[in-house]
């Protein structure tokens, strides 16, 4: 009980954070809202025009056709205006609908940008894709059912009741009377549903990140032919969610029965009423004007009419409370806090010398495990430090907080002198050019992928830069050239290709400083060779970290920095380092050894 | 669509039942105008109280009758319905695992699950609506035509023509949305990829400040989105006001023929109000019917991508018994192989041809691209050869039940990737029967232990997804002990130890050596120091095979692996 109530609480929450979304389609809700008025006005005259006609219609040889053709000349006038603007009330519900999804996948979306890395780093990006896929679409049509039915609804609920009341006081007290069992009906089942979505929507979470993983990985999968151990695991999860999903589905489906029957019933309760009122006339106090055939005719319409929006209603609730748990879903990660902005008074670092320097750094992904502790370092503009160590040293760590996608916890990392947090996150990031061991193809043509730091970059210059990074020869012979569409997760190209062309983007922008991360180690060395001078040409004059375990690609560097857990344990030049003994020289002997 | 149908087949009951008590929930309903026209014309006409009160017995009746059916009704399709969605999300999912890879490459992640995920369940509702609603609705409608035959028949013609033209009208709107609806998925799909993108890549869309205009890219193809879903919308939403339309033309001729035959006595008053409401009942299940329409026109859509990849075949066929394999045979034999992938210009990989005896090593070195990892690719069949045909233990490997084959192959993907679960659980993907102490051979082996061992909890250190949680070279020597858990015959190790220091990479080079007794072993290396020691080596440079032979002969005959190994070797000579 409590949990559903916390669960209510954060629904109506999740529905109010949709409000900033709302608010620039006033003016657009406000011609919504009178064009149901008027299409709800004039869809209630058409059951009276009817029934005015029906008195006209009396027996035989009792018909006034002049009569009924004026009233019939009514009813297709109202019948058309109602038409148009019934068609103009979807259309506008739809442009506010869509375009507030709209809004909140682009807002989602600017949160994915803005993120901590820490945050990606931890949570399954298959669970943030349907959050911003799935969760929209469903809030989407909660509110497409919402806006089209529940206005539409109030406003024929509060326009039949005027009518009925001007027609028969006690038929109206007899509708006004029952009708809450319907309400309530629909209130009950609605609270009940709330949680079921919740839980349906949670389980599908789960398989969708499943899902995400697996067909991603699905050819080590194959590899492995680990096809049934996984479809064992999905239909486990598959099982679960059919079990939340028909609670869910079947709990929900009994709304509109439930009012249904409500509705029939008032609708016996207003034929008997009325019967009586025509056969007892005066029996009830003489309220009202006596009941006609045509007049019955109308309060019968009425009474149908009447708990056909309460059906609507209560089916939009149930829209309304799976839309707004999708809601809270998506909410959730809009209000995800955003990674520290730049400070309000962050300067522009232009073109950065390159000097760069770590006072005193402490820093640790999770507080229990120190990583970084008391780590400082000067490097001069064009120096080029080479980072080595074992694998899971903290080299890696140490590029990540040079670029800013993490925060140092203690100390500073200077750039030209001004502590980076000082920087716009840009500016700084722009000064640095890096390639990392993961290369990232996105879902575009060659040029566009080469072209990604300079957008603008013409022709010549994206063939140059392909050239100088020995990816031109190779590209050439895709199907389509440099237009060939490269899916995401690179498709034909092999590791060296998609590396060659993470380097082409990075010879595209001649950045003040360079970070290289593991760039070389999925590249064959005959290549890697072959590129080396561009390699050098790009290095030349530009600060540069270089992450590598191939030793001779370092060889050259004016300083390495030897990690080891988290420590730079010994720093030195190729010769001085060898010389000392240490634990360096025991590495680059190593790589002789057979 | 015969694909799909298919998983409603356990539920043939419900979805018998779901559509028959909704049509006897409909009967119920169908009575009610009989019985109020007998109001008016026999109950109040005569003030006969007693029949109006049974009158309206009976409505109530006909109301709590029709409840009890509609409940009934809708549980079983809910059963259907969700059973069907689990069914198809089942069977996607093992249809996606049983294709090869040149269809993996073909379909593309995204386009897989948005599949299994928003496809599916558009189906799953349409399924439900279809069930509750598809039967019902024309048997009210042509059930309300019968009924006003029975009152008069020269006036239910009204009430055919009205039903016709509603046909048209609605097969009209549907004609015409159900391709762009398949436009608008095609938009949400692009979508869909971005939000992907920009997760998977967040770092490097960071590092190149492309923040802004990555948001503009999702922002056109957000808006496509939209304003393709808009488009839709205006015309499906004809459907509502059309129908109300065509209903209320037929009332208001309805009315005025009524007024005629009531003029000459063949009709009554009651009746009039009969028809009328059989009229609207009609109006109220079509327009159930246009939006059940919609909803089935797009779950139509859904099911038909559904049902397009569950055709796709695997292109791979593989025999359901084991080939009869020769122990004196080579373990691997490649005989003229060659390969071609779709699309593509020049062959990826053209006439190849090598033996590797049992317990040997293979090394295959070339540039990047150069066709290295095609070849062992080959070996565990997950590409098909164009032409010629490899051999494995003297079978052809197309010729083997494929776990057969697989079981033989050990194989550590140049892509060291982990799944979420703990370390254990990764490395009995291996072999599911694995005993603790096989599993420490392995990494140690692997030289995985200390990875493991600097964890708190050892072997059940929990993983997540993609194996983030550790670092590239720690994956990669995980996947390697992954490989060696299943003892195969064969391992290939594609460019496996690209992430390692040097150290570290000798060190497993030697264990390999020493711990694999009769395994033998494929080596991908763009080092020569990790296959100088392979008893045969194959040399390959834009698909071709350049040189093949051991270390010393290579150095004398082949210019590439000379210029491979000066690359490699200028470093060392001058240290």
């Amino acid at each position: 009980m409590k949990e559903q109530k916390s669960d209510k609480v954060s629904g109506m929450r999740a529905l109010g954070a949709l409000v900033p979304y709302f608010k620039r389609h006033i003016p657009m809700f406000v011609a919504v809202t009178v064009l149901a008025a008027a299409s709800v006005a004039l869809t209630l005259l058409v059951p009276i025009l009817i029934g005015k006609a029906i008195d006209l219609i009396i027996g035989e040889g009792q018909v006034d056709f002049v009569g009924v053709a004026r009233l019939l000349l009514y009813v297709g006038i109202a019948v058309g205006a109602t038409a148009l603007m019934q068609w103009l009330l979807s259309v506008c519900n739809n442009k506010i609908a869509f375009e507030m999804v709209r809004d909140l996948r682009r807002d989602a979306f600017r949160k994915i940008e803005r993120l901590p890395l820490s945050y990606l780093d931890t949570h399954p990006s298959g669970e943030i894709v349907s959050r911003v896929i799935a969760d929209a679409d469903t809030v989407s049509d909660g509110l497409l059912m919402g806006f089209t039915q529940l206005f539409t609804g109030v406003l024929t609920i509060l326009g039949t009741l005027a009518f009925l009341i001007w027609l028969n006081m006690w038929i109206a007290l007899c509708v006004v009377v029952l009708t809450p069992l319907s309400l309530f009906v629909a209130r009950f089942i609605a609270r009940r549903t709330y949680s079921m979505f919740r839980a349906q929507s949670a389980t599908r979470g789960e398989q969708t990140a499943f899902i995400d993983e697996m067909i991603g990985g699905q050819k080590v999968v194959q590899a492995f032919t680990h096809e049934d151990e996984n479809q064992a695991k999905f239909d486990e999860i598959n099982e679960r969610l059919r079990r939340h999903s028909l609670r869910a589905t079947f709990f929900s489906s009994l709304v509109n029965p439930s009012t249904r029957a409500v509705n029939n019933l008032v609708y016996a309760a207003v034929a008997l009423l009325g019967a009586m009122i025509m056969i007892y006339p005066g029996g009830f106090g003489g309220i009202g004007p006596a009941l006609t055939v045509g007049a019955l005719f109308s309060c019968l319409s009425y009474a149908n009419q009447y708990t056909k929006p309460f059906n609507e209603i209560s089916g939009v609730v149930t829209e309304l409370q799976n839309a707004a748990a999708c809601a809270a879903r998506l909410s959730e990660l809009i209000r995800e806090p955003a990674e520290k902005p730049d400070a309000e008074n962050a300067r522009e670092l232009p073109d950065a010398q390159g000097e760069v320097e770590l006072r005193h750094v402490a820093f640790s992904y999770v507080p229990q495990r120190p990583l970084i502790e008391d780590l400082s370092l000067l490097v001069k503009p064009g120096m080029h430090v080479a980072i080595v160590g074992p694998t899971g040293c903290g080299k890696t760590t140490l590029i990540n907080l040079l670029m800013r996608f993490y925060d140092v916890r203690d100390g500073a990392v200077t750039v030209d002198g001004y502590d980076i947090r000082e920087l716009t996150r840009h500016s700084l990031r722009r000064n640095i050019g890096m390639v990392l061991q993961d290369t990232w193809i996105r879902h575009a043509t060659v040029r566009d992928n080469i072209a990604l730091g300079r957008p603008d970059a013409s022709e010549e210059e994206i063939i140059a830069a392909a050239k100088e990074a020995h990816a031109h020869s190779f590209i050439k012979r895709l199907p389509q050239g440099y237009d060939t569409v490269l899916t995401g997760d690179g498709g034909g190209l092999s590791a060296g290709q998609r590396q060659l062309l993470c380097i082409a983007r990075v010879m595209l922008i001649h950045p003040a400083m360079l970070i290289l991360d593991e760039a070389t180690s999925s590249i064959d060395t005959r290549t890697e060779m072959k590129i080396q001078d561009a390699f050098a040409r790009l290095m030349r004059g530009r600060t540069s970290f270089i992450v590598a375990h191939r030793l001779s690609t370092i060889r050259e560097a004016d300083l390495i920095l030897v990690m080891k857990d988290g420590n730079v344990i010994e720093q030195g030049t190729h010769g001085e380092l060898l010389a000392r003994g240490g634990f360096y020289a025991k590495l680059y002997n190593s790589q002789f050894e057979v | 669509m015969k694909k799909v149908f298919v998983f409603l087949k356990p539920y043939r009951m419900q979805c018998i039942l779901a559509p028959l008590f909704k049509l006897l929930e409909a009967a119920f309903e169908l009575f009610v105008p009989l019985v109020v026209a007998s109001i008016i014309d026999r109950g109040i006409a005569a003030r006969d109280t007693a029949y109006v009160l049974r009158m309206c017995g009976l409505l109530l009746l006909l109301a709590l009758v029709g409840y009890a059916s509609s409940v009934t009704a809708q549980y079983f399709a809910s059963v259907a319905a969700v059973g069907f969605g689990t069914a198809s999300r089942k069977a996607l999912f093992s249809k996606i695992q049983s294709l090869s890879y040149a269809e993996l490459d073909k379909l593309g992640t995204a386009t897989m699950i948005t599949r299994m995920t928003s496809d599916v369940n558009q189906a799953q509702t349409g399924v439900n609506l279809t069930l509750r609603l598809l039967m019902r609705s024309p048997f009210v409608v042509f059930g309300a035509m019968l009924m006003a035959a029975t009152i008069n028949a020269r006036l239910s013609l009204i009430f055919a023509g009205v039903i016709a033209a509603l046909i048209v009208a609605i097969y009209l709107v549907m004609f015409v949305t159900v391709p762009l609806y398949r436009r608008s998925q095609e938009k949400l799909d692009r979508v869909l990829d971005k939000t992907r993108e920009n997760l998977t890549g967040a770092r490097v869309i960071r590092a190149f400040c492309m923040e802004e205009k990555e948001e503009a890219d999702f922002d056109d193809a957000n808006g496509a989105l939209t304003a393709a879903q808009k488009k839709v919308g205006r015309i499906s939403d004809l459907t509502n006001p059309v129908t109300y339309v065509l209903i209320n033309i037929g009332v208001i001729a309805l009315i005025y023929a009524g007024a005629v035959r009531v003029n000459l006595g063949e009709l009554s008053q009651g009746q009039v109000v009969a028809l009328y409401n059989y009229m609207s009942q009609i109006l109220v299940e079509l327009v159930k019917l246009a939006n059940l329409i919609v909803t089935v026109t797009k779950s139509v859509a859904c099911g038909k991508r559904i049902a397009r990849v569950l055709e796709m075949s695997s292109s791979l066929s593989a025999p359901a018994t084991a080939p009869e394999t020769d122990p004196k045979a080579p373990v691997l034999a490649f005989d003229n192989v060659s390969v071609s992938y779709a699309g593509a210009g020049a062959p990826s990989l053209s006439d190849v041809t090598f033996t590797l005896g049992r317990g040997q090593t293979l090394g295959i070195i070339g540039g990047t691209g150069s066709g290295k990892t095609t070849l062992v690719n080959l070996i565990p069949r997950f590409y098909e050869v164009s032409s010629g045909s490899v051999r494995v233990e003297g079978a052809d490997v197309r010729d083997y039940p494929l776990e057969v084959l697989r079981e033989k192959v050990g194989v550590v993907p140049q892509r060291a990737l982990l799944f979420a679960g703990t370390i254990r659980e990764n490395l009995l993907w291996g072999n599911p029967g694995a005993s603790d102490e096989e599993l420490y051979a392995a990494l140690r082996t692997a030289q995985a232990i200390d990875v493991v061992e600097s964890k708190p909890l050892g072997l059940d250190e929990p993983v997540e997804a993609g194996g983030r949680n550790f670092s590239g070279g720690q994956r990669q020597r995980l996947t390697i002990a992954r490989a060696l858990v299943r003892h195969p015959d064969i391992l290939i190790l594609d460019d496996s130890a690209s992430a390692l220091d040097y150290a570290t990479d000798a060190r497993l080079r030697r264990a390999l050596r020493e711990d694999l007794g009769g395994m033998s072993v494929v080596v991908v290396s763009q080092r020569t120091s990790s296959v100088r020691h392979a008893d045969l080596m194959v040399v390959l440079d834009d698909g071709e095979v350049v040189g093949m032979g051991t270390h010393d002969s290579l150095r004398e005959t082949c210019t590439v692996y000379r210029e491979i190994c000066d690359s490699q070797e200028k470093g060392a000579t001058d240290a």
